[in-house]
């Protein structure tokens, strides 16, 4: 063949590649063993000097000065303008939302003793709903799932917690979609607003609450917009991503024949996307599904406040319940809004006989949901939920059982081992980090900080490590950061055996990737109801709990990195006689760093926000001078303090570990 | 050597012989990517630079120098060059999809670069149709659909469109594929719907950025083909950007050598490889069957005193090859006439050494 094809690669113009820069020759491991030894050293002999430690009931100025702005506040929130003609205007809004939907399907209205539509109502038009943009057999799961909820004896607070959910999905997406469109056409606002939402996802669920309440008071209108800010985020990137991943070839094709940017936009950008922004508004769901159940802290109404009140009087069975309601929600949701993005794909092309019938199935459909939407709004049997919830007594019954008797016969076991990570790792560690001298862990943590992720991470740390001896709250700081530190150790543990497990047998990724996914989709705090009843409330409750939360995460990432190496690097070990530990040890962990330092980054973040939830049940530190601001009013400043002070160490977490997976990138 | 080879271009007439005004005109063009890149071509000092060299010294890019060309109606004009050439860059620079720095675009006398947005989405809508390597089909729309987009732009109603763009299915033949998505189909058919989608708006001008380059080597003989007798059929000026020397040979009337941004050599294939400009084309043109592209023209002798003129006559654009077997049949040199006027005589030492491989580039 006459192929002349000249694709010979372009000579002039290729930069010979610079020789590599010497290379350091003193190991990282070794700066960060001394810098440890040298902590140890000065700890031993500075022991209990200048530790900042501050008693459960003790204020700082800046706490009385938060409480001071709380109260003055308080005082002028009908006078002064910002709040007459800003906030308050939103809360008008938001609560005329939320009231809206909570009377539409979950609350009785001043002149109804039931709301306007009932259960059945409600599980013919979940099911319809799931039907039409998912499919049948999430449509039978949304109501399976809706009944159970209904035989639990939650119907009410479940229908509370929908309609929080939805209403501030509604308010996430009226802002995040266009703002990711926006986004994914502007470079220029793209690289705006992304260190925003890289800092507002770092953030624990926890911390959004306080702020909300000193503008918003307490309540379900602060609890939406906090769950509305929360849950944003994802949609705008997600969005920004899809309309951005739109093939450049396809937008200058569209160019080239004189679209205007409206039609570039209408008909290409907004349709080639779609998929990827229906799994954007699944992540904003499930995200405010989480936080919804949260927010119950700020007296949000719902399934989370079910849970909150029974983990607060140890009552294991209720809370069971509760949780588990939590969770066939988050299953139903996720599922439906899954199928939904999974149908964009699958409709078109397909044909099935059934497509031909689409139509007039629908209409048929509409019209047996209204019909029952009418009878649920008419008759009472249709309205509330037949049955005493026997089927949720029993639940909270047998659990509570079971529970006495893990209590009564594992305790052995369970203490033991609870005891033994509790004294072997944590107690030491924590020791050293609230034991020391404030000045002396800071050095440590900014000189960590520096080794580890450059210098500019060192001066991040170095900023964080000044406010947080500025908050007040250092010592119940440092109590976090060892709870913290001790569960990230764990998930690492975990994540490196599990996940090259799975990054080495496609069998085993099968078999293990389901149960993960299905793991993320939970709010975290449904994580701390079983380990309540298997360790009772302590400190270690919260770090078990927060392992099994962040692990999944930890452990897909390791298994995505070391399933990237190449297949023939792996070959081509092999072939030089590598046995499977070599292979792991020198070939596949060293060449997925990068992911496991992301692994390392999202753990801690997942852990941090999981520890401090379980300040909830007895873990105390950070997270429990939280939750006893929103219920105490002269400890109110000192809440603030310490969810700012979550805020940093968060921060200096993500900044260390993000300037280290970029080296590792490298 | 298969028989593919033997597929040569009726030359359909070089530009010198083809009367009217050119279609597209091109004046020093210039395309510099970078920091203040505006004033790069304005520089008596900066434009002799090397490429490399105005990296060096002002961190701009050129990826188009100086260029200019015209493309005369009907023409099949070829620009070829490697990767990072600036081929493509030039082929976008034509309808502004890529914003040129300096020089003129002249179509039919107007110059694009002053025509504003309305007057340019206006000539993109009716006068220029593109087609990419990459297709850039709307997976979300069916293959008709796909073909009736740039109508849809245009605002025309959805029954005419349907019914052009049916029409345009049949001529690029993929009848019976009008509801299919782009990804059911293979890579060779899609790019069909890339043609059909050009050609649905009945434009004045084709432009192709290496629209077969993602397509393995049969196809790609397919649709070199199919362009070629859809250049038979609707005689569309077009503007075909490769960087598959074969492919440009097959398809072109004349062909643009670029390197570096710059024009090397701007002719026909025969020029090309009869008369390479420097080394550079010479290279390229290395591999290339010469029986294959020359013409008589290029090989004949002047005749002298004592050759016999009484041979057969053939035409000077007659390609080497196939006058192979009437030269080495015929017991005389064949005499080489134009409109009756002798120009000069090819014996079989003429033809044998460019059949051998040996003429000229040893």
């Amino acid at each position: 063949m006459m192929t002349v094809a000249m694709e010979k690669p372009e000579k002039t113009g290729t930069v010979e590649p610079a020789p590599a820069r010497r290379v350091r020759t003193v190991n990282r491991a070794v700066v960060v063993a001394a810098i440890l030894v040298l902590w140890l050293v000065l700890f031993a002999v500075l022991r209990g000097k200048q530790t900042l430690s501050l008693a459960a009931a003790d204020l700082t100025d800046l706490h009385r000065w938060f409480n001071d702005v709380n109260d003055s506040i308080g005082a002028d929130r009908n006078s002064n303008p910002l709040f007459l003609y800003f906030f308050n205007e939103i809360r008008l809004v938001i609560d005329t939302l939320v009231t809206f939907v909570q009377e539409l399907i979950s609350q009785p209205s001043t002149d109804r003793p039931v709301p306007q539509i009932g259960w059945l109502g409600v599980v013919g038009i979940v099911g319809y709903v799931s039907w039409a943009v998912g499919n049948w057999r999430v449509a039978l799961l949304a109501v399976a799932g809706f009944t159970f909820l209904g035989l639990q004896g939650l119907w009410q607070e479940s229908m509370d917690t929908l309609a929080l959910t939805l209403s501030a999905v509604f308010v996430a997406l009226l802002f995040a979609l266009p703002l990711g469109v926006w986004a994914g056409l502007s470079e220029r606002f793209h690289r705006i607003v992304t260190p925003f939402l890289d800092f507002m996802q770092t953030m624990p669920t926890f911390v959004y609450l306080a702020p909300l309440t000193l503008f918003f008071l307490i309540g379900p209108a602060s609890a939406t917009i906090a769950t509305a800010i929360y849950a944003a985020p994802p949609a705008i990137r997600i969005t920004a991503h899809a309309i951005r991943s739109v093939p450049r070839t396809t937008v200058e094709a569209a160019d080239s024949m004189g679209a205007t940017r409206r039609q570039t936009l209408l008909k290409v950008l907004l349709p080639m996307s779609k998929r990827t922004v229906v799994m954007g508004v699944n992540q904003t769901i499930m995200a405010a599904l989480a936080m919804v159940t949260i927010a119950a802290l700020i007296d949000a109404p719902g399934l989370g406040k079910t849970v909150v009140q029974a983990l607060q009087s140890l009552d294991v069975g209720t809370a069971f319940n509760a949780g588990l309601a939590i969770v066939v929600m988050a299953i139903v949701l996720d599922r439906v809004t899954t199928a939904a993005s999974a149908r964009a794909e699958t409709a078109r092309g397909s044909d099935s006989p059934f497509l031909k019938w689409r139509r007039q199935l629908l209409a048929a459909g509409a019209v047996v949901t209204v019909v029952l939407a009418y009878l649920s709004h008419t008759y009472v049997w249709a309205a509330e939920f037949p049955g005493d919830g026997g089927i949720g007594s029993s639940i909270a019954k047998t659990t509570a059982d079971v529970t006495t008797w893990a209590q009564d016969n594992l305790s052995g076991l369970t203490n033991a081992f609870r005891d033994a990570l509790t004294n072997g790792l944590l107690n030491p560690f924590q020791t050293v980090l609230t034991d020391s001298p404030w000045w002396l862990v800071g050095a440590a943590l900014v000189a960590l900080g520096t080794v580890l992720g450059g210098w500019r991470a060192g001066v991040t740390t170095a900023v964080c490590v000044g406010l947080l001896v500025g908050t007040g709250v250092w010592s119940d700081g440092m109590t976090t950061l060892a709870s913290t530190a001790v569960a990230t150790v764990l998930v690492m543990l975990l994540g490196v055996v599990l996940g090259v497990w799975m990054g080495r047998s496609a069998l085993v990724d099968r078999l293990l990737r389901p149960t993960l996914d299905a793991a993320q989709v939970m709010p975290p705090f449904v994580y701390l109801v079983p380990f309540l009843a298997l360790f009772g409330a302590t400190r270690f409750t919260a770090i078990v709990a927060a392992v099994v939360y962040a692990a999944p995460v930890a452990i897909k990432i390791i298994a995505d990195g070391v399933r990237a190496v190449p297949e023939t690097t792996v070959e081509a070990a092999t072939s030089t006689g590598c046995n499977t530990w070599q292979i792991i040890t020198k070939v596949q962990l060293p060449m997925s760093r990068g992911a496991l330092t992301l692994a390392t980054n999202q753990g801690l973040i997942y852990v941090l926000s999981m520890v401090v939830v379980g300040g909830l049940v007895g873990a105390g530190a950070l997270g429990y001078d939280v939750v006893a601001g929103f219920s105490q009013g002269q400890l109110y400043g000192k809440g603030l303090a310490a969810g700012l002070a979550i805020v940093l160490l968060g921060v200096m977490f993500d900044r260390i570990t993000q300037a280290a997976a970029r080296r590792a990138g490298a | 050597m298969t028989p593919a080879t033997t597929e040569v271009p009726q030359r359909r007439g070089t530009p010198q012989d083809s009367a009217g005004t050119p279609v597209i005109s091109v004046r020093e063009l210039w395309k510099v990517f970078g920091p203040k890149a505006d004033q790069v071509p304005g520089s008596e000092e900066l434009r002799g630079l090397t490429r490399r060299e105005l990296m060096d010294r002002t961190g701009c890019t050129a990826a188009v120098r100086d260029v200019s060309f015209d493309v005369a109606p009907g023409e099949v004009f070829v620009v070829m060059g490697l990767s990072g050439s600036g081929k493509s860059t030039l082929a976008r620079c034509l309808t502004r999809l890529i914003e040129p720095t300096a020089g003129e675009i002249l179509f039919e006398g107007e110059n694009i670069r002053d025509a504003d947005a309305g007057r340019l989405r206006e000539l993109r809508r009716s006068k220029f149709s593109m087609v990419f390597q990459h297709f850039g089909l709307l997976p979300h729309r069916r293959v008709v659909d796909n073909v009736a987009f740039g109508l849809e732009i245009r605002g025309m109603g959805r029954a005419e469109r349907t019914k052009r763009a049916l029409e345009v299915v049949e001529l690029v033949g993929l009848s019976g594929y009008e509801s299919s998505y782009p990804d059911q189909l293979s890579g060779g058919m899609q790019q069909r719907v890339g043609l059909a989608r050009a050609l649905a708006g009945d434009p004045d001008v084709l432009l192709f950025d290496e629209p077969f380059s993602a397509l393995d080597p049969l196809i790609r003989r397919d649709m070199q083909n199919e362009v070629i007798r859809l250049h038979h059929e609707v005689g569309k000026t077009m503007v075909f950007i490769t960087h598959d020397l074969s492919e440009a040979l097959k398809l072109g009337d004349r062909i643009l050598i670029m390197r570096d941004g710059r024009t090397v050599q701007c002719g026909t294939g025969d020029e090309l490889v009869g008369a390479p400009a420097d080394d550079y084309v010479r290279d390229f043109v290395r591999d290339v069957p010469r029986g294959d592209v020359l013409t008589l023209r290029w090989i004949m002798r002047p005749a002298e005193p004592d050759d016999p003129l009484d041979g057969p006559e053939l035409g000077p654009d007659v390609v080497v090859k196939e006058a192979t077997r009437a030269v080495l049949a015929a017991e005389k040199p064949v005499k080489v006439v134009e409109d009756g006027k002798l120009l000069g005589i090819v014996g079989d030492e003429e033809i044998l050494a460019v059949v051998a491989g040996q003429e000229g580039d040893a």
